[in-house]
This record gives structure tokens, sequence and C-alpha cells, in this order.
């Protein structure tokens, strides 16, 4: 089954993105992408640009409102996301804690839903 | 005479260390005495919780009872017999009934100081074959040691609620799978002492591997599994094994500071000064290995033990006897053909014969089967590297690093890459 690793990072993660290509976390998302991989379970993801290029829409009473930034406003943002197919929770979990993010930030794992993907599409 | 508010206060505080206390001393023992009589973990650990909530009532109203665990024991007790008779006497089993009768022997509701330690029953139920293996060891931290569901689930890295759901599950199997509370047959107790001996030190695993100690409010895992030993030791003094499993466990005690630098650098064993080493704690592993030698019968925990026992040596030496340790290895593989074993087993030939023998040994092991395994990876960067072969290496150290969950290790692994 598939999960989705929620990658979030603190400013400093953002920041890191434009350093040079000896910084470290850099090489840690370098090799542990490399893990998942060879591990044979890597489906897709990809990373985000900084929140502040965020632009979040919503309809309020069928007005329009646009606002500059993130939907959220935590220390934390949303950095990227990577879908691996793997057996179980157990398992996501257990990469979830090697991701480089978690012990800067925070990893959450959530199940793809493929059923409701199919109520959606029909 | 009223006491002050501050007064009062601290009174409720060493009420509140003295109830912490028993818990910690006597939990285990209780738990383990009220179920090895009704097969109930469950309602045995209920009923000492109840007890412990009523001590910390009771105790700074009416002082600490002379003797605590027994207090605690008859509490609990009370409270599982009003449970059972709640539920009508009628649908109770045989051995709560069995229970209920001894209770009626001591009408005064006390308690001989001295009940008997059902710990190792309990031990050995909790690592029974009929149990997931994957449930042996938080079973064991729960129902012997005390610790809360959230703490064991944090450690084994599984959510909160689903390590307490399959906690109550195996619970549940206990109670009602007829798994017995006894101390296994002679025939079967080489496997079943194994099963134990396996749970404890997967929970020192998992101390060892989490050095950053996210959760202060846990105790460390490897004290509690040490801790964990030393009860067994004292129930099974004659089994080898389990002085085999004290003294591994002792050796890398022995060794915990120094797996640091100040900066908080991960330090590998090979660059660790031994001045920072527990004396101490070496000997009393050395004690313990030879406690276990001298009852002539080896085994995979007396092999990992020795090995440890060569590592300290080079604390005295200044070297360290690789082909010593190679020999011991080649043993262990024998009995216990593991990914950990023949990684180990892999350096170690490197160190005693060079980095291309060692290679050679990791070559044997099959590639699908340490794909997320960390150690193959980095013992391989290593020896790549030392063979100059600079791509692989990298390649080698890349997989090392993405498999870390150690940030401190991560650092390191990235710094050798270069």
């Amino acid at each position: 089954m598939q999960f989705a690793l929620l990658i979030f990072e603190p400013p400093e993660a953002f920041a890191a993105r434009n350093a040079d290509e000896n910084d470290p976390y850099l090489g840690a998302w370098r090799a542990y992408h490399k893990a998942i991989v060879e591990a044979g379970i890597f489906v897709g993801g990809n990373p985000l640009q900084a929140p502040e290029t965020g632009t979040t829409v919503r309809l309020k009473n069928g007005k329009r409102r646009v606002q500059d930034g993130p939907f959220a406003d935590t220390k934390e943002q949303l950095g990227g996301f990577t879908i691996l197919e793997l057996p179980s929770l157990d398992a996501a979990l257990e990469w979830a804690a090697r991701c480089p993010a978690a012990s800067i930030g925070a990893v959450e794992v959530r199940p793809v839903s493929p059923e409701y993907l199919r109520r959606v599409t029909g | 005479m009223k006491m002050s508010g501050s007064e009062q206060e601290s009174a409720h505080r060493i009420i509140h260390r003295t109830v912490e206390r028993v818990a910690r001393e006597s939990y285990g023992r209780l738990v383990a005495y009220l179920s090895a009589h009704t097969r109930d973990v469950a309602s045995a650990e209920d009923a000492l919780s109840d007890a412990l909530v009523k001590a910390l009532r009771a105790w700074p109203r009416d002082g600490v009872p002379e003797n605590p665990e027994a207090w605690l024991m008859t509490t609990a007790r009370r409270s599982i017999i009003d449970h059972v008779r709640h539920e009508q006497v009628a649908k109770a089993s045989e051995p709560t009934l069995a229970l209920l009768r001894e209770d009626s022997k001591e009408p005064n509701m006390t308690l001989s100081p001295e009940f008997p330690d059902e710990r190792l029953k309990l031990l050995f139920v909790c690592a029974h074959p009929a149990i997931d293996p994957a449930m042996h060891t938080p079973l064991m931290l729960q129902t012997v040691l005390g610790l809360d569901a959230a703490l064991i689930a944090h450690a084994f890295l599984i959510s909160p609620t689903t390590m307490g759901q399959r906690l109550v599950r195996a619970k549940t199997k206990i109670r009602d799978g007829g798994i017995r509370f006894e101390i296994p047959q002679e025939r079967e107790l080489p496997e079943r002492l194994d099963a134990v001996l396996e749970a404890i030190y997967a929970a020192f695993g998992i101390g060892w591997d989490d050095m950053v100690g996210v959760d202060q409010r846990g105790r460390d895992l490897t004290e509690e599994s040490v801790w964990l030993a030393r009860v067994l030791l004292r129930l099974m003094p004659q089994e080898a094994e389990v002085h085999g499993l004290l003294a591994l466990m002792l050796h890398c005690e022995a060794r915990r500071s120094a797996r640091r630098g100040p900066d908080g650098r991960f330090v590998p064993l090979s660059e660790q000064d031994p001045k920072q080493w527990s004396l101490p704690l070496i000997e009393e592993a050395e004690r313990h290995l030879g406690e276990a030698s001298s009852r002539g019968r080896a085994g995979r925990f007396q092999l990992e033990a020795a090995i440890q026992s060569v590592h300290a040596e080079r604390g005295r030496s200044g070297r360290t006897a690789w082909p010593a340790i190679t020999l011991f290895y080649e043993q262990l593989i024998r009995i216990s053909p593991t990914l950990g074993t023949q990684t180990g087993y892999a350096a170690a030939v490197a160190e005693a014969k060079g980095p291309k023998a060692g290679l050679a040994v990791l070559d044997e092991i099959d590639l699908a089967a340490v794909s997320t395994y960390q150690p193959y990876w980095a013992v391989r960067a290593h020896l790549l590297q030392r063979l100059g072969k600079i791509p692989e290496a990298a390649d080698a150290f890349d997989r090392a690093i993405g498999l870390t969950e150690d940030p401190a290790v991560r650092k390191f692994l990235l710094q050798r890459r270069g």
C-alpha cells in the first residue's frame, strides 16, 4: 500500500536550500533519496518552494478571497512530500524516522486513499 | 497539630516519592503474583493502578504502612475480587475463585510480607511462543516494569493507539488462550529461555540506538533491560546464558559516555578513549562472563559478550586482538547467522586480514536482505574507502547515511564520505 510522507520543515531548512553543494542537509537528503530508490519503494514526490511563495485561495459566500502565503500559519511548514510503496504503517514509520527532516522538523505519515480516488474518478 | 501549607506540600511529595519507589520496586512482583493466579494480566494491572491511586490518597492521611508492598497487594487483590463479584461470581473462572478462597483465609486483610516472586513465570508468559514475537518485549516492559503504552510506543516507533491495542490483544490471548504461568519443562527450557533473553536484549538494543533520549519522562530502556536481566539472573542464577546476556549489556553500558564527544559528535568504538569507559561495569561484566564460562555451556550471548570483552581489553593493553574477535564471530555465525553477526564478522576480518578479505565476507551476504540494513552499508563504505574505491565508497556511504535515524551518526558518515 502507498503512504505519503508529508515533510514539515523549520525556516532554517528552507533557507538551507540555497546553500552550496557541501551542505550537510542537502547531502542527507541525497542519501535518503538514494536509499529509498535502492530499496525499491519510491513511487513519487516533490519538494515545494518556500511557504512564502504560496498563495491561498478561498471562496467565501461566492466572493473570492486570496491570501499571500501558506494556508496554515505554523513555524514548521510543508516542504514537500514523498510517496512510498510499503507493506505496512510500521515500515512507513521507520522510513519517516530516517528522513532528514524528522530530526529538525516533523514527518507526518498518511496512507494514500485509493478507495476515495476510485469514488472520485468513477 | 495542624501542618502548615508548605509542610503539607513536602509531606505530599515524600508520599508521592514513596509510592513511586514502591511501584518501581514492586510493580512486576505484584502484577506477576496477581496474574499468576488469574492469568488476567490486564486486570492485575488495573487493580494495581487502582491500589496506587488509593495509596496516594490514604498514605498522606494514615501514614505510610509498615509494609507498603503488602498494602498494595491486599488493596489490589481486594479490587480484583470486588470486580469479579460485580461481574457475577457464577461466571468467575477457577483461578479467580482460588484467589477468592485465598482471600477468605485472611479475613484481616493482611498479607505476609513474603509472597512468592512469580516474575519468572510472567517473563516466560510474555515471551511465550503463542504470543507474536514482536510483542514479547513490549509486554515485558509493561507488565514487569510498568512502563506505559505511550512510552513503549515511542521506543518501538509505533503509534501509541496501535501499541495500546496490540498490548490489549496480547493480554487477551494470555487470559483466554490457555497460556500457563509456569516455568517450562527441562526439555523446552533452552528455547523458551532464549525467547526471554532475546526480548530483554531487544529492549536494550532499542535503548542503545536511541542515544538522543528524546523522551525525558522515560527511564532509559538500556537501564531497564539491565534491570530485567538482573531480575532474571536472581531467579535463574544457574543459567550460563543469563550471565552472558548481562555481561554483554554491562560491557556496552560501560562505554555509554564514550560514544559521544563533548559536542555531541558520534565517536566510533575504535576511536573511543578507554579512560572514559566505566571500569566497575567492565569488571562486573567480566565476573559474569567468567561465571558463565565456568558452567561450560557456550551460547550466543556469551560469545557476543566475549567479543565485547576483547574490545574492553584495549583499555589495559592499548590494542585490540582482532584475530580473537574473528574467532568468536566464527563460532557465533555457526549458532546465530544473523545479518548483524555476518556484518560484524566482516568488520573483524577486515581488521585482522585487511579490507579486501572483509569485503569478500560482505559479498557473500544476500543483497536483497541488506537493502535496509544500515550497518552493512556503513562497513562496506568504510572498507571500499580503505581500498581506494572512491565512487563505490561514496555510493555505499549514501546508502548508510540514508538509512540512519541518528543525526549524529548521519553527520559522522557525511564527513567520512567527503
